[in-house]
């Protein structure tokens, strides 16, 4: 690692950020609007990515970005630019200004209460000054550690899709004309390894088998050695040789972490604030009610130092804080920003999310599905027949209805033990079913990334294969 | 160049001849030498101007209008297989050169000898989207009385429309690019892309539906009346209201039809993205090494064509300087060409076919689709259809999703019917059909002479890059798919 790489982000360079963000509130309110809010982000980025030992791609940049929304009696205009010099934000304000005039008032879209704004920033610890100092050929020599781990590790591995080390550094900054103004820095790294190897199980029909394995962390110290990486991606790829269709039936279907935080990513797609005032989704009037298995509980936590998923205030300025999505299968009230809280009639949860160009709306932070108390190994055992689920492929989710069906990848469970490996199926059922039926939830969680769930069991799902749906 | 006249200063690109940071091949071959001083074998430089608007109608209120501007030079120097990448967003020479060396970067350490730059010669390019007015210098109350006439259109469809949202976005993105081996082009890009959706309630059940289209068109796009508002917003509200009486879906194996147009989406990902040529470079696609062996049933021709006029796919150059053009992938079953990048055709030792496409500025190009088609055979649709004992009707979809390896798919159907004795009966519930490329394009068995284009609502992802796309196939019956259902 050399050092010096010139892209660390600094206090100082949050600082000079946030005078970014007033002086565009000040050039917004000059130019005629009531209420201004003005994020601006700066980041860079370096992707290392090998391929059978030879670098095959690095890419370095920096990013810098503002977005503005302006509201003039009532009404609502969004706007961004890359360009920030002084005359070409002014520009923007102005620009601004007018196009909000075009919109219709809307009573709600009001800014947050002033009483309610964050007025001290927490310290969440997000930024690790050694990733910046991580250079290019550093970067290659982890990813290329990676991938040769991963292909000597078994001869099966015949070919590669490579290893890719990437880090992202940005600062972000926020102000109001209501008085909030915050800004914070933050790092993380990454690298995947992703390994190819032939299966010809089937002659008459040769397949290539690929997977991949990842370790992330906002600090350098913390990501998993990149050998180890290699490794485990290996292990995941070459179990998948030989992989094929069971038939229909219905089957327990045992959710591998990796997968499982998706499912708890669609849970919130359906549970927040604006998913509810727009009635686009089956959980709609459910608030209290049990909506899932006693064994499910789900929080959104904002403060967990060093979280990859972690923020010291949201996108309306309001402080943030942990708040309960699921609690023992009973849905929690749903996650608000001020608008969706507004809509609904309520407080907002301090859950806001912004992006540059864009209107605030109710995101999740750090979303960690709790553990259970049994291992995972325990929970297979005690798994008569069924699927373990290693990936699923698709967009099979509606959310006005719940109905849920989509690919997926993974190993067959007989009397509690995993023995081939399966492709090519779908599992479907309702939503609601789906959550309710979780009868088994392992003790293996990971904070890796900013959703997060350990394994668990789903008793029953239908499983789509060879025959029947004939007559 | 493209012909996109009459655009006002504020839509110009700052680096266009005549502007604020005009951009001459002097000046580009400078930041060439520089990104190749290290060694590279090869550079260019992409610069791109990008302006966007968007209007959405929500409770029957225009909620927000929204535009953005990004500018951007992205520098890319290959050495070998290997790729420098760095971009920045300010003209300034210093940055511009700043990302130059990075890039050049890749090459350094090696010895190499820079190569020279090549004297600049401005591609000729043929013109698939020649927009006399951009939408996006037509004033708003235009375009949000669209919003409203199909709002209005939608609820007037039926009572139990309860809910309507309407958005309208449009850009115009203007890029020019110089290539060390002496290529020089400039093109106006043009899109726009209306959007309803719509939710129906009835008896405590809700059903969402969805219509839309859009291209590379200005605002005579909506002067058909086949594509107008209203008949986007009665199209959203029909899905919404038929799909009130949805069933569960089988599951298992059965005979799928699927309908023209939209059902593209499914050869996009069945055999699309298996014949972007970087994954045959790399020997990880299932179609590597089957170039000249039979991929598909007898009945299949599979074309890539950038230049359909106004498409949502189509192009007047890619990304890499090379005219957008007609690519046969499959003729009658047997697999005759891969889509190619500049770094996939010289592996393979082919000419480029004007498949390198990139998001923006901020990333390297790679192959892409643009417009993938399904070509037609002869017969009858009814008839198709009329064939089928008991089988899935597929009209709608939400999308898809393929793993390049192995060629196992799903893509989703958000607009489906059960066929029973040669008949459309019951609306079946959201379902994904999942199944693996090569099996079942050989199961393709009967091909209508109804070819349609779909409107263009398409985009692709791929690494993180998403490109607008299109599709069109005629209808379609696959003898046997995996339908994934929760009814045995």
């Amino acid at each position: 690692m050399s050092s010096g790489s010139g892209v660390e982000v600094t206090d100082a360079t949050v600082r000079e950020l946030c005078d970014i963000a007033q002086l565009a509130v000040q050039l917004a309110k000059a130019a005629g609007a009531d209420a201004a809010e003005v994020l601006v982000r700066d980041g860079s980025e370096l992707t290392a990515k090998v391929r059978l030992g030879q670098p095959e791609l690095v890419q370095e940049a920096g990013s810098r970005a503002l977005g503005l929304r302006v509201i003039r009696g009532g009404r609502r205009a969004v706007t961004y630019t890359s360009d920030l010099r002084r005359e070409a934000i002014a520009a923007l304000c102005a620009e601004s200004v007018t196009l909000a005039d075009f919109a219709e008032a809307d009573e709600l879209a009001l800014p947050p209460d002033p009483k309610l704004l964050a007025t001290s920033i927490p310290e969440l610890d997000l930024y690790d000054p050694r990733v910046a100092e991580v250079d290019a050929a550093w970067a290659l020599k982890q990813a290329i550690a990676g991938e040769a781990a991963a292909r000597k590790a078994d001869a099966r591995v015949t070919n590669s899709e490579g290893a890719t080390w990437s880090r992202v550094l940005g600062a972000t900054a926020f102000a109001t004309s209501g008085g909030f103004v915050g800004g914070y820095r933050g790092s993380y790294a990454s690298l995947v390894v992703e390994p190819l190897c032939d299966d010809a199980t089937d002659p008459a029909n040769p397949k290539k088998r690929n997977g991949y394995w990842w370790t992330a962390s906002r600090f350098l110290a913390e990501l998993d050695l990149a050998e180890a990486v290699g490794l485990e991606a290996t292990r995941r790829t070459v179990a998948t040789i030989g992989s094929r269709k069971v038939d229909t039936q219905e089957c327990a279907i045992v959710f591998d972490p990796e997968v499982a935080r998706s499912i708890v990513g669609t849970i919130f797609s359906v549970a927040n604030g604006s998913s509810f005032w727009r009635k686009s989704s089956y959980l709609v009037g459910r608030e209290g009610d049990l909506v899932a298995s006693p064994l499910v509980t789900i929080v959104d936590d904002p403060l967990i130092m060093r979280g990859p998923g972690s923020r010291p205030f949201d996108g309306d300025g309001l402080p943030t804080r942990k708040n309960p999505v699921i609690e023992a299968g009973v849905l929690c009230p749903v996650l608000c920003d001020v608008y969706s809280g507004r809509k609904l009639g309520r407080a907002s949860t301090g859950s806001a999310g912004r992006g540059v160009g864009g209107n605030p709306s109710p995101t999740t932070s750090n979303l960690v599905m709790s553990a259970g108390n049994m291992t995972r190994d325990a929970l297979i055992k005690s798994t008569k027949r069924g699927l373990y689920v290693t990936s699923l492929m698709g967009f099979g989710f509606n959310a006005v209805t719940g109905d849920f069906s989509r690919g997926a990848q993974g190993f067959w469970i007989e009397n509690g033990e995993l023995t081939f490996p399966v492709s090519e199926v779908t599992i479907a059922a309702n939503f609601d079913e789906i959550l309710k039926r979780i009868d088994a939830v392992a003790d293996d969680i990971e904070m890796r990334s900013s959703t997060v769930a350990p394994t668990f069991r789903v008793s029953h799902m239908m499983l789509a294969g060879n025959s029947p749906a004939k007559a | 160049m493209a012909t996109t006249t009459a655009l006002p200063a504020a839509l110009r690109a700052p680096f266009a001849p005549g502007g604020a940071s005009a951009i001459d091949a002097q000046l580009a071959q400078r930041l060439l030498g520089l990104a190749l001083e290290a060694g590279g074998d090869y550079a260019d430089v992409y610069f791109e101007f990008r302006v966007s608007a968007d209007y959405a109608l929500e409770d029957e209120q225009i909620k927000t209008l929204g535009r953005g501007i990004t500018l951007g030079l992205g520098v890319r120097v290959t050495r070998g297989d290997a790729t420098g990448y760095a971009y920045c967003e300010d003209l300034a020479w210093e940055k511009m050169a700043h990302a130059a060396r990075t890039a050049g970067q890749i090459a350094a350490g090696g010895g190499h000898k820079p190569v020279d730059v090549s004297p600049h010669t401005t591609v000729a390019l043929p013109s698939f989207y020649a927009v006399p007015t951009p939408s996006l210098v037509v004033p708003a109350p235009d375009k949000l009385a669209l919003l409203r006439a199909a709002d209005k259109a939608a609820r007037a469809f039926d009572p139990r429309i309860v809910k309507v949202q309407a958005s309208f976005a449009e850009s115009i993105k203007e890029v020019l690019l110089f290539t060390s081996d002496g290529r020089q082009a400039h093109d106006i890009q043009p899109m726009i892309r209306f959007g309803v959706s719509a939710v129906a309630e009835e008896a405590g059940k809700r059903q969402s539906g969805s219509g839309g289209g859009g291209g590379r068109y200005g605002m005579d796009y909506f002067a058909q009346a086949k594509t107008d508002a209203i008949a986007h917003g009665r199209e959203a509200a029909r899905v919404a209201i038929a799909m009130l009486d949805a069933r569960d879906a089988p599951a298992g194996d059965l005979p799928v039809v699927l309908g023209p147009g939209d059902s593209g989406i499914l050869l996009h990902e069945a055999v699309g993205h298996g014949l972007e040529a970087d994954f045959n470079r790399k020997e990880t696609s299932n179609y590597t090494g089957q170039l000249g062996k039979q991929v598909a049933s007898t009945l299949c021709t599979v074309i890539d064509d950038g230049t359909l006029q106004s498409s949502r796919g189509a192009i007047n150059v890619d990304d890499e300087g090379y005219a957008g053009q007609e690519n046969v992938l499959i003729k009658d079953g047997i697999l005759v060409a891969y889509m190619h990048d500049r770094m996939s055709a010289k592996h393979f030792g082919v000419a480029p076919s004007g498949n390198g496409r990139r998001e923006s500025f901020r990333a390297m190009p790679m192959p892409r689709m643009t417009n993938t088609q399904l070509m037609g055979g002869k017969d009858d649709p009814d008839e198709i259809i009329k064939s089928v004992k008991r089988g899935i009707y597929a009209k709608r979809f939400s999308g898809g999703q393929v793993n390049i390896s192995n060629g196992d798919f799903v893509f989703s159907l958000s607009e489906s019917y059960l066929i029973e004795d040669g008949k459309l009966t019951a609306p079946l519930k959201g379902v994904n059909l999942i199944g693996n490329g090569p099996d079942i394009l050989r199961k393709v068995d009967m091909l209508g002479n109804d070819f349609l284009l779909s409107d263009g609502i398409w985009t692709c992802g791929k690494d993180g890059q998403s490109v607008p796309v299109n599709v069109a196939t005629p209808t379609v019956r696959i003898s046997s798919i995996t339908v994934g259902g929760t009814q045995v």
